[in-house]
């Protein structure tokens, strides 16, 4: 039964930041106090956000779903207590950006009444159907990419035929430093999260099951296999407690799966395409109260340490500000310097502590100058290799940072920068203390950015070309109506004076307009033989005429008054 | 530009880097001073001062922050790199030139730390060889074969006021590569050679213990993790391999693998010189190939180069080829199926 025998497959690279864990993992998990009021992000998932179902002004309970799933990629987000819709409105949320995103502010009524949680008859149940109750009780990956986890747990994700999945992975690595939230839940909770392992297994429909712990610890490690003979609960497959070296980022997906199996996940694809799924130790918990409680994930379990009065893990309700967090473990010390969201290798800093904690959210170090002392200036890259002996991924980061600083985004990419995970570990061992991460970030939103101005303006000019040759399409349909036309016409022409000849009616109206113009032309010749200019006075009215001549009068008046200026006509 | 990671890696610097291989050196100095006298000290004092004041110099003129940049100790690596392959007791204007060729023309010129393609320390050394043939060659002799040993003040008599009291042909003796080449010229049997006074157990007489400490120096950076094991043992590795095959095709015209391995600079190139990141080969298949290049390089100008050796111009020539090897050389990448050898 021990696991002794299995081979570890040791991963490139890697490095030992100090851990820090001792700062947290000493206590357990505790509560947390009834707060008046909390924020529920609708986005707290990869893929759509929730869509609120609520409206403000409604009553909720504790556990009933608040926003539900809208698509494929999303899951549904539920009322961590009992209490009133106060708004839904776009609130400060854990992100790096700092910007706010729509979240249900739920004003607490103290009460914390519940909706009756319906445990799942998961072995009877359609195996689609159960895994749209998980998705409607707002299941995502725990470990901080938080994909909604239905879709994982469908057999049929494997995009490869030849490739069903054949390996169940428990990441228990918790690979981060400062972090203990895994630890302290596998210590406290292994049957809960081996009954979660059974679940996943057996609807997977997997033949192994593989936990996999760091060697740093032992009391977790003890704790699942023992765990794992006590669990009555029916297998499928073997679970196996495996403890892997403690080396950063042994914890990454890729590599937590390399270092059990051996297997590679080939770059841009999933571990499901080498037949392994891989879940967090805290989603396989989360996925046991929702399958054998009926419970949806309404609370996850937070680290909070650093520069704290009293470090350890709570067991927060989604939806907790972080200040509410930071008060229950003591307060902020004198002297703290902002918060990091996450692990010191991958984590952010914390724009705004009334963010609220989120699925995501797995730890808060509250940072302070010693603990993490501002870095220093960055010198130029001495090309030593540091960073490349120290990729998990075997990249080249500084020949990355090269093109990437040079903004030659094309050579970045034929370094394999969207092969890099951000691990940081280049940057954490780089002697010139080269931020080099950021630079790989910066060089991939650019790259994205350029790809998206490139759709924009292809699409622009798509439209263009299209306008273009729709205006010389109706100009040439224009002229060939218009051709069309005056052949038509043309035709009606010559076949016109045919007709003419033979209309009586039509030959006697030009002879009577043949003589009334011949009379008007003799009529001008005469006046012309006289000669007197015509003047366009004939057929007047005698008012008018008479009006005439008297200016007539007047003007040979004032002509003969002017006669020795002027030669008159 | 500040995310994650919030936290580095402790005691790691540049100038970390470049004290620890300051420090391998300090064996080799020591029994440099044993067995050639004080003049060690000197040089390196003076190759230090030219190379911190001609370093100063060029990062004012490029307005760069004098402080962060003197400080990582690139200079002083470059200087003890250079005193290292020069003569002592040579006069004080040839460590000026010779600073000045690798700080201003190799280093600053180029861009500064981690910019230049050729080592500093060799271009220095090549210009002198090239330009100044006669003082370049003018080595002390080692303690014991030579009719007088230079105290510390007479090393700096000499250095500054040239050649006084002390007739140079009291303290200098021609180097073992130097008296191979030129006896066998004259067609010596290698026996008789290697039995003349500048030749010691395997290599050169006193050469062959500081390159002895090189070597002990070149495994406590290897133990720092300061260089990785690609470049030493692709280096001496490929010294041994072309200096047998010479040797194993004929014992009487060249000398053995050993001897190579343990006279002129061939240590102190394979854990020093070949090894600076700046310049070398960056990919561990690229680093076994470009040091290959360079020791082999090495074997065939001591043999029928014109100089007496070739480290300098061996490390120089790899180092044009550092970049065009690195592009060819790229390693697997975790989850591609090849190394995506082909840079676009």
């Amino acid at each position: 039964m021990s696991p002794l025998h299995r081979p570890i497959h040791r991963f490139h690279g890697g490095v030992h930041p100090d851990d820090h864990k001792a700062a947290s993992s000493g206590t357990p998990i505790r509560a947390m106090p009834l707060l008046p009021r909390y924020l529920v992000p609708l986005r707290q998932h990869i893929g759509t956000p929730a869509r609120p179902v609520v409206q403000v002004g409604d009553t909720v309970l504790r556990g009933q779903m608040i926003g539900s799933a809208e698509g494929y990629v999303s899951t549904a987000v539920h009322a961590p207590t009992s209490g009133r819709v106060v708004a839904i409105e776009p609130r400060a949320v854990p992100h790096p950006s700092g910007l706010f995103d729509m979240a249900i502010v739920i004003e607490s009524d103290g009460l914390d009444r519940a909706v009756e949680f319906q445990p799942l008859d998961w072995q009877n149940t359609d195996p689609s159907a159960l895994r749209n109750r998980i998705r409607d009780l707002g299941l995502a990956g725990l470990g901080g990419a938080v994909f909604p986890s239905y879709i994982k747990l469908n057999p049929g994700v494997a995009r490869q035929a030849p490739s069903p999945i054949h390996t169940l992975i428990l990441n228990g690595a918790e690979c981060e430093p400062w972090i203990t939230c895994d630890d302290r839940l596998m210590r406290e909770r292994a049957r809960q999260v081996m009954e979660g392992a059974r679940i996943m297994a057996r609807m997977l429909g997997v033949k192994s099951t593989l936990i996999g712990v760091e060697d740093n610890k032992p009391e977790a490690i003890a704790a699942l296999n023992q765990a794992r003979l006590d669990s009555d609960l029916e297998v499928a497959g073997d679970v196996e407690v495996v403890a892997v070296p403690t080396l950063y980022p042994g914890g990454g997906g890729k590599q937590l799966a390399y270092t059990l199996t051996g297997l590679e996940v080939p770059a841009g694809g999933l571990s499901t395409d080498v037949g392994i799924q891989v879940f967090n130790v805290g989603t396989a918990y989360g996925l046991r109260q929702a399958v054998l409680g009926g419970e949806p994930l309404i609370s996850r379990i937070v680290t909070v340490t650093g520069h704290v009065a009293r470090p350890g893990n709570f067991e927060v309700r989604i939806g907790t500000p972080v200040s509410d967090l930071l008060e229950a473990a003591g307060g902020r010390l004198a002297d703290a310097c902002g918060e990091i969201v996450g692990g010191p290798m991958m984590g952010f800093d914390l724009m705004d502590l009334a963010a609220p904690v989120t699925k995501a959210v797995n730890c808060i170090i509250v940072k302070s100058p010693t603990l993490f002392p501002p870095k220093p200036l960055a010198l130029p890259c001495i090309r030593c290799g540091a960073c490349a002996r120290a990729c998990p991924v075997e990249l080249q980061p500084f020949e990355m940072y090269w093109f990437s600083r040079a903004k030659d985004f094309g050579k970045v990419q034929g370094f394999n920068l969207f092969d890099c995970i951000e691990c940081g570990c280049c940057s954490f061992v780089c002697p010139s203390h080269i931020p080099l991460v950021d630079y790989f970030r910066f060089a991939k939103s650019e790259i994205w950015e350029r790809e998206r101005e490139k759709q924009a303006s292809d699409q622009a000019r798509i439209r263009h070309e299209f306008k273009a040759f729709r205006l010389e399409r109706e100009k040439q349909e224009k002229a060939e109506k218009f051709a069309k036309a005056a052949a038509e016409n043309k035709a009606k022409t010559a076949a016109a004076p045919a007709d003419k000849a033979e209309d009586p009616e039509a030959a006697r109206k030009k002879a009577i307009l043949d003589a009334a113009l011949a009379r008007a032309q003799k009529a001008k010749e005469e006046m012309a033989a006289a000669g007197v200019a015509p003047k366009n006075t004939d057929n007047l009215p005698p008012r008018v005429e008479r009006e005439i001549a008297e200016i007539e009068a007047r003007r040979e008046k004032t002509e003969s008054c002017q006669d020795g200026v002027r030669t008159g006509p | 530009m500040n995310g994650s990671p919030f936290t580095l890696l402790a005691n790691n610097s540049v100038s970390a880097v470049m004290l620890k291989v300051m420090a391998a050196l300090i064996p080799a100095i020591i029994a440099h001073a044993w067995f050639y006298g004080p003049g060690i000290w000197v040089s390196l004092l003076l190759c230090s001062l030219f190379g911190i004041v001609l370093e100063s110099l060029l990062l004012l003129l490029r307005g760069m922050p004098l402080g962060p940049f003197l400080k990582d100790g690139s200079v002083l690596v470059t200087a003890w790199l250079l005193a290292f392959s020069m003569p002592t007791l040579a006069p004080w204007w040839l460590y000026l030139v010779g600073m000045l060729f690798a700080v201003v023309v190799a280093k600053q010129l180029y861009g500064g730390l981690g910019q230049n393609l050729f080592n500093p320390a060799m271009v220095g050394y090549a210009a002198l060889i090239v330009s100044f043939p006669m003082q370049m060659t003018q080595w002390p002799g080692p303690i014991g074969l030579v009719d007088h040993t230079i105290s510390l003040g007479e090393a700096f008599d000499l250095v500054f006021a040239g050649q006084g009291a002390v007739s140079p042909d009291a303290y200098t003796a021609a180097t073992a590569l130097d008296t191979l080449k030129t006896q066998l010229r004259l067609d010596k049997p290698m026996a008789d050679i290697l039995a003349l006074p500048a030749f010691g157990w395997v290599g050169a007489r006193g050469q062959e213990i500081i390159a002895l400490m090189m070597l002990f120096g070149g495994l406590l950076l290897l133990a720092n993790r300061v260089i990785t094991w690609h470049i030493p043992t692709a280096f001496l590795g490929a010294i041994v391999l072309t200096a047998g095959l010479l040797y194993l095709l004929d014992p009487g015209a060249h000398a053995s693998p050993l001897f190579h391995l343990f006279s002129g600079s061939a240590m102190l190139g394979a854990f020093f010189i070949a090894t600076d990141p700046v310049t070398a080969a960056s990919t561990p298949r690229g680093k076994l190939i470009y040091a290959g290049l360079a020791g082999m390089l090495v074997v065939l100008i001591r043999n029928y180069g014109s100089y007496p050796d070739g480290v300098a111009f061996s490390i120089l020539l790899a180092n044009v080829a550092a970049p065009f090897i690195d592009t060819y050389t790229q390693p697997r990448v975790f989850g591609h199926q090849t190394g995506n050898g082909k840079k676009p």
